[in-house]
């Protein structure tokens, strides 16, 4: 794969309100449909284009994401206790595989609610015609006027999208939800909040069944929280989840119906010389993927981004740096709270490059085979429709490049902590505050 | 907001405290001062957890393991040592001084081992028992120094085996304060506390009596100030009552340095030194702060 050439393909990238700061970015198993989910409970599907294969001179308009439809999830609501607008953030979005023509999703809100719903996305692109008993309009006929009987047919119409709220899972979580994941069971997914699993059939909303519990007897000896979960991509009876104290457990629900007890336990032991009063927090885990292939896990803590192989618990096999030139800034980061960001992590379609996001509208691919990285920056230059993106440097000493950026210049308001890859193809989703940017690379489409 | 982030070590303190110079003692104090600091800003970050607009569990146990870590910190590296000297070694003669100030220093000082802290309990918490030595030196330095202390801050208490150091939101006189114990956490601290609580009442009727004792020397010779005579002559009277001193002792003298306290704060008019119902209050907002994570 070759990181650098990655062309800005200029009408996917487009100005979402800036009250709705988007906060989830998912691809759907075919890389086809696009979901994003913001702040204010709402969700936008965007849709690709069909390659045109007869050829076409511009490579503008095929392979697109144009909008699909849009529906609000969950309504905002108002806390009049504390006199604040409940947050209907739309924390994750997860596809389900496709069964029939039917899409289905599920979203979940982080706030007051605590539910999942599951959404039937579908289309309409035919309406009947010819009833006899009402006209075009649906008004009744005259019955005196019905001379002949005729069977009604179906006439192609305009397209319609239509998203209806299926399922309903409430009551399943007391604290916020920060993961849904999917099994490859087809039939059953799991919710994590800060202090328990569960796991529900897709079928049944009003029980689930608690799969992992860390909540202590008296929460004030809590210590530790759960930040990100998922299902291993093929056995359906592995899961993993990640913890606070940077911890990953991997957990085998045939062993035990509660497991609170892991098979395995992935945990770099610290690095005394690095040692100090952020060590903990630098070091909570704020997203975990399985890898395509299911041997692997990428963690991603505040200042690395880590590859673990489900073989070897002691250690990552790979840590890659996405901005350790923060090490120096960890005060000034607590202070105004950046150091609690939760950036995500992703891989490629081939488990070969990984990729992550940090301050500035930067993102970090690292190619895992070369074990180098590069910094793009998630921004479209409006001269140029097609441009290439450019890679970017953060200076921390040396020789002095132009276009170099220096720690001090960083716009931490501007963190990139959303972003997906698409299943197949050098696709990639990057959600910066209020916009989102969709990148191809057109040199090499396709996964390698 | 820092300009820059300061990376802190265990190591750092070792190291600094080896040279005797007041440098060293002053990078170790600038430690501490940052330590403090951070402390501070942890526990504001705590009280305003449900302020946030999304309230985040991670969040605030994230901050609460910090503020833990650095009161095991204070505890343990003799932080305590180092802020007596700072003060102590100033370029105050002793004599500018009160003399029972220097008296509750010397006293000090021969207690090698720092006294663990117990992060626990605010029952625990006897505010009522000493003297703030360091309020004390501060008041006769009689400048506020660098205010790092927030005013929003809640209040510290310090509990040790023989003297408290109690600070109220008020206080800004100093630099480098010796911290607090807000956590209410029991956690793996529930063996330790009732050792420490039963060593700690035994030396505390120990100290308090060396104090009573060297308050009884000094007493012969001529007050400075008329607060403090005042305070000898009650702890004199005290004195050669067995009951009463008996009674004042046990009851985690709710006198004596309560009264100090209180004399002293008039007289060299600082802003309250710790008081109880300051002290009390801390204790309610500190059960606040563990509601409020708890609730979140």
């Amino acid at each position: 794969v070759t990181l650098c050439v990655v062309l800005l393909l200029p009408s996917l990238s487009f100005l979402v309100p800036s009250a709705d700061v988007i906060s989830t970015v998912e691809f759907n198993q075919t890389g086809d449909l696009l979901a994003t989910g913001d702040r204010g409970g709402r969700v936008v599907i965007f849709q690709r284009e069909p390659e045109d294969k007869g050829g076409r001179e511009e490579l503008g308009d095929a392979g697109e994401y144009n909008v699909y439809s849009t529906f609000q999830s969950h309504e905002p609501d108002f806390d009049y206790l504390k006199s604040l607008e409940i947050e209907e953030k739309i924390n994750k979005i997860r596809w389900l595989p496709q069964q029939n023509a039917a899409h289905f999703l599920l979203s979940t809100n982080g706030e007051q609610n605590k539910t999942i719903k599951l959404w039937k996305v579908s289309e309409r692109d035919r309406k009947p015609e010819g009833y006899n008993l009402k006209d075009e309009e649906g008004r009744l006929k005259d019955i005196s006027t019905v001379t002949s009987l005729q069977v009604p047919v179906l006439k192609p119409a305009d397209l319609m999208v239509e998203v209806r709220p299926r399922r309903v899972f409430a009551n399943g979580h007391t604290y916020h939800v920060n993961s849904i994941s999917v099994n490859s069971d087809g039939e059953t997914y799991l919710s994590a909040d800060d202090l328990r699993i569960n796991m529900w059939h897709l079928a049944i909303t009003d029980r689930s069944f608690n799969i992992v519990d860390i909540k202590p007897a008296n929460m004030e000896d809590l210590t530790e929280v759960i930040t990100a979960s998922e299902f291993h991509p093929q056995h359906c009876h592995l899961f993993v989840y990640s913890s606070s104290k940077g911890t990953l457990r991997l957990c085998d629900m045939r062993a035990s119906a509660l497991c609170d007890k892991h098979s395995k336990i992935f945990e770099e032991p610290e690095d005394p010389g690095n040692r100090s009063f952020f060590s903990e927090i630098i070091s909570s885990v704020s997203d975990v993927k399985f890898s395509h292939s299911g041997r692997y896990l990428l963690t991603r803590d505040y200042l690395t981004t880590k590859v673990w192989d489900l073989n070897m618990e002691k250690g990552p096999i790979e840590t890659y740096q996405v901005h350790d030139y923060l090490r120096s800034k960890l005060c000034s980061l607590y202070e105004n709270d950046c150091i609690f960001d939760k950036f995500e992590c992703v891989w490629n379609s081939t488990d070969s490059v990984i990729m992550t996001g940090t301050y500035n509208s930067f993102f970090r691919m690292f190619d895992r085979e070369a074990g180098r990285g590069v910094t793009l920056e998630a921004w479209r230059e409006s001269s140029k429709p097609r441009a290439v993106l450019r890679t970017r440097r953060v200076y921390t000493g040396g020789r002095r490049r132009r276009g170099d950026v220096g720690v001090d210049s960083l716009d931490f308001t501007k963190k990139i902590l959303h972003m997906a890859w698409h299943p197949a193809e050098n696709i990639i989703a990057i959600a910066t505050t209020n916009n989102l940017y969709i990148f191809q690379d057109r040199v090499h489409p396709e996964n390698q | 907001m820092f300009s820059k982030g300061t990376k802190r070590k265990f190591s750092d303190d070792g190291g600094e405290m080896s040279d005797e110079s007041l440098g060293g003692a002053n990078v170790s104090s600038s430690y501490n001062l940052q330590r403090q600091s951070l402390l501070d800003m942890s526990l504001i970050k705590l009280q305003l957890c449900h302020m946030l607009v999304e309230p985040n569990l991670c969040r605030s146990v994230l901050i609460a393991n910090t503020v833990r870590q650095i009161q095991e910190e204070m505890t343990h590296d003799g932080s305590w040592q180092a802020v007596t000297e700072a003060f102590c070694n100033g370029s105050q003669s002793p004599s500018e001084r009160l003399v029972a100030t220097e008296v509750l220093c010397r006293s000090r000082e021969q207690d090698a081992e720092p006294k663990l802290f117990s992060v626990i309990s605010y029952e625990g918490c006897r505010e009522e028992e000493v003297v703030a030595d360091e309020t004390l030196c501060s008041v006769s330095v009689g400048d506020a120094a660098s205010n790092v202390c927030l005013s929003e801050s809640v209040g510290h208490c310090w509990e040790t085996g023989e003297l408290r150091v109690v600070e109220s939101d008020e206080e800004t006189s100093e630099g480098s304060r010796l911290g607090p114990g807000d956590d209410d956490d029991d956690d793996d601290d529930d063996e330790d506390e009732v050792d420490e609580e039963e060593e700690s009442s035994r030396e505390d009727s120990k100290s308090m009596g060396q104090v009573f004792g060297t308050f009884e020397i000094k007493n012969g010779s001529s007050g400075p100030d008329s607060a403090l005579e005042e305070l000898f002559s009650d702890v004199d009277a005290s004195y050669y009552d067995l009951d009463t001193m008996l009674t004042g002792i046990q009851s985690a003298p709710k006198m004596g340095p309560y009264d100090l306290l209180d004399s002293l704060a008039p007289s060299h008019g600082p802003p309250s030194l710790g008081s109880p119902s300051n002290c009390r209050s801390d204790l309610n907002e500190l059960d606040h702060i563990m509601e409020i994570i708890v609730g979140s």
